[in-house]
């Protein structure tokens, strides 16, 4: 690693106050995705502001009858509380679904939402990446390709969000709540959170420099049954190629989100309407002007035959 | 650590694993990979397993921290690590240390009633079933293949403890 200073911020606000001073600063939490990125040099932060002593750690009850979710709650805690089991099953089967035991016991539900890429072009710092050195160019494309996205990507970046955590919550139409340098605090709906990557792969969510996550909020409960199917290429500590979340009614009605196909979790609204008349004109509607490479044509297929047990594990 | 207070003056960037290795010399817990993907250098930290080489040393001041070596010694064995020794949990050893600290959190977290992807009905107990085991330990490798003998140590122990 690079050498770096390293302070324990006392508030949301002074974390962002002090990220807002030297930008090219990191905040710290889990760590898990952060340290590993340090150690490869793709991430070469010369300050640290750990912020695990800011008391963000509770889930509790909001007066609309959802859920605020600390941003620095362990994915284990969020994945094992007895109210995300009972009424946000999709989110605690997402988390389940993710990384392992020790990762899930340190990893954070905001530094889940902000994790990078796992596009193997990013991780190899002998090649151009647009995301690691904009205006490098992507060596992804035209390369292994196996992994990366079907829809949404660009000319500068293919890779998709490895988050299982993140589609979920799309899913659940969850809010993102921060406060900036300024010390002002804002609401982020989680369908506008993470970016497509366009010409500026590099920058990934809405979040201003030295913004900071205090808190995700889940709406009240939907009902139905709540579904997280992800498949992968080992039964267990593996990212997706597709996943699904997907909460359906007893009407047939319901919603769907898609992981490991786009740069961000895949949700189109409008196509949810075909939910009734079964997997194929929904998942054609979802992946309406996908664009996969010869490597990964296989996901659309994927995603159309997941979500298809899905719906009929859901008929029962 | 493992019970004792210990004062480090340590670089930023020394992980919890490198602390333990080269400032305490305790060995036990070991480097495979250093990036989070084969378990060796699984540790527990206030009862938590997580693994030592993601980890700053200067983020743990205060933390209780129990490795392999505060598990048990020779002479006064963890009944997990003589359930290993019990049934070859191991070929080289060398994921052992991690094998051993990750077990004996995972029947914490089962004993807690913390579910897993294994787990069918989520509000329900989890129960103890060789895939609920193999689900929970997939963050640790063993690339001698000692896996089978592995879930039946986790097993003896933990059919003792029900």
């Amino acid at each position: 690693m690079k050498p770096f200073t390293y302070e324990r911020a006392l508030s949301p606000a002074e974390a962002a106050a002090s990220a807002a001073r030297q930008p090219a600063a990191r905040f710290i939490a889990g760590g898990t995705n952060l340290l590993d990125l340090m150690k490869l040099q793709i991430e070469v932060p010369p300050h640290l502001i750990d912020v695990n002593g800011l008391g963000l750690d509770g889930i509790e009850a909001t007066s609309e009858g959802g859920l605020r979710i600390g941003a620095l709650v362990r994915n284990t805690d969020l994945a094992a509380d007895e109210r995300v089991r009972r009424d946000y099953g999709v989110l605690a089967r997402a988390l389940l679904a993710g990384a392992t035991g020790q990762l899930r016991n340190k990893a954070t539900t905001a530094g889940n939402l902000l994790q990078r890429t796992r596009c193997p072009y990013f991780y190899d710092t002998a090649q151009p990446c647009n995301k690691r050195q904009p205006g490098s160019g992507c060596s992804a494309i035209g390369g292994i390709t196996r992994q990366l996205a079907v829809i949404g990507a660009s000319e500068a970046c293919i890779a998709t969000h490895p988050s299982d955590m993140a589609v979920a919550m799309r899913a659940l139409d969850a809010t993102v709540e921060t406060v900036k340098a300024d010390g002002v605090a804002r609401h982020i709906p989680i369908a506008g959170f993470h970016r497509l990557p366009g010409e500026t792969p590099h920058i990934e969510t809405a979040l201003e420099p030295g913004e900071f996550i205090t808190a995700v909020t889940l709406p009240p409960p939907l009902g139905g049954q709540h579904f997280y199917r992800k498949v992968r290429d080992r039964a267990s500590y593996a990212f997706a190629l597709v996943s699904i979340a997907a909460v359906v009614q007893r009407d047939g009605t319901g919603r769907v989100a898609l992981g490991g196909v786009a740069h961000r979790p895949w949700r189109v609204e409008a196509a949810e309407a075909d939910l009734p008349r079964g997997a194929k004109p929904t998942m054609a509607a979802i992946l309406d002007g996908a664009r996969p490479t010869h490597d990964n044509a296989f996901k659309v297929t994927l995603a159309q035959r997941t979500l298809a047990s899905v719906l009929a594990e859901a008929k029962g | 650590m493992n019970g004792e207070v210990r004062d480090l003056a340590v670089d930023t960037r020394t992980t919890l694993l490198d602390a333990l290795r080269e400032h305490l010399q305790l060995t036990g817990s070991k480097k495979g990979c250093d990036h989070g993907q084969c378990g060796a250098c699984t540790v527990m930290v206030d009862g938590r397993r997580i693994y030592s080489c993601l980890t700053l040393a200067v983020m743990h001041e205060g933390d209780e921290v129990t490795t392999i070596e505060g598990l048990g010694q020779p002479g006064n064995l963890h009944p997990m690590q003589a359930a290993f020794v019990k049934h070859d949990g191991y070929q080289c050893g060398y994921c052992t240390p991690g094998q051993i600290c990750a077990s004996v959190a995972m029947l914490e977290e089962i004993k807690a009633g913390m579910p897993s992807h294994a787990t069918a009905d989520l509000t329900a107990a989890p129960r103890l079933t060789p895939e609920e085991i193999r689900e929970r330990m997939s963050g640790n490798i063993c690339r001698c293949g000692a896996y089978s003998n592995i879930v039946d140590a986790i097993t003896e122990v933990a059919g003792r403890q029900a």
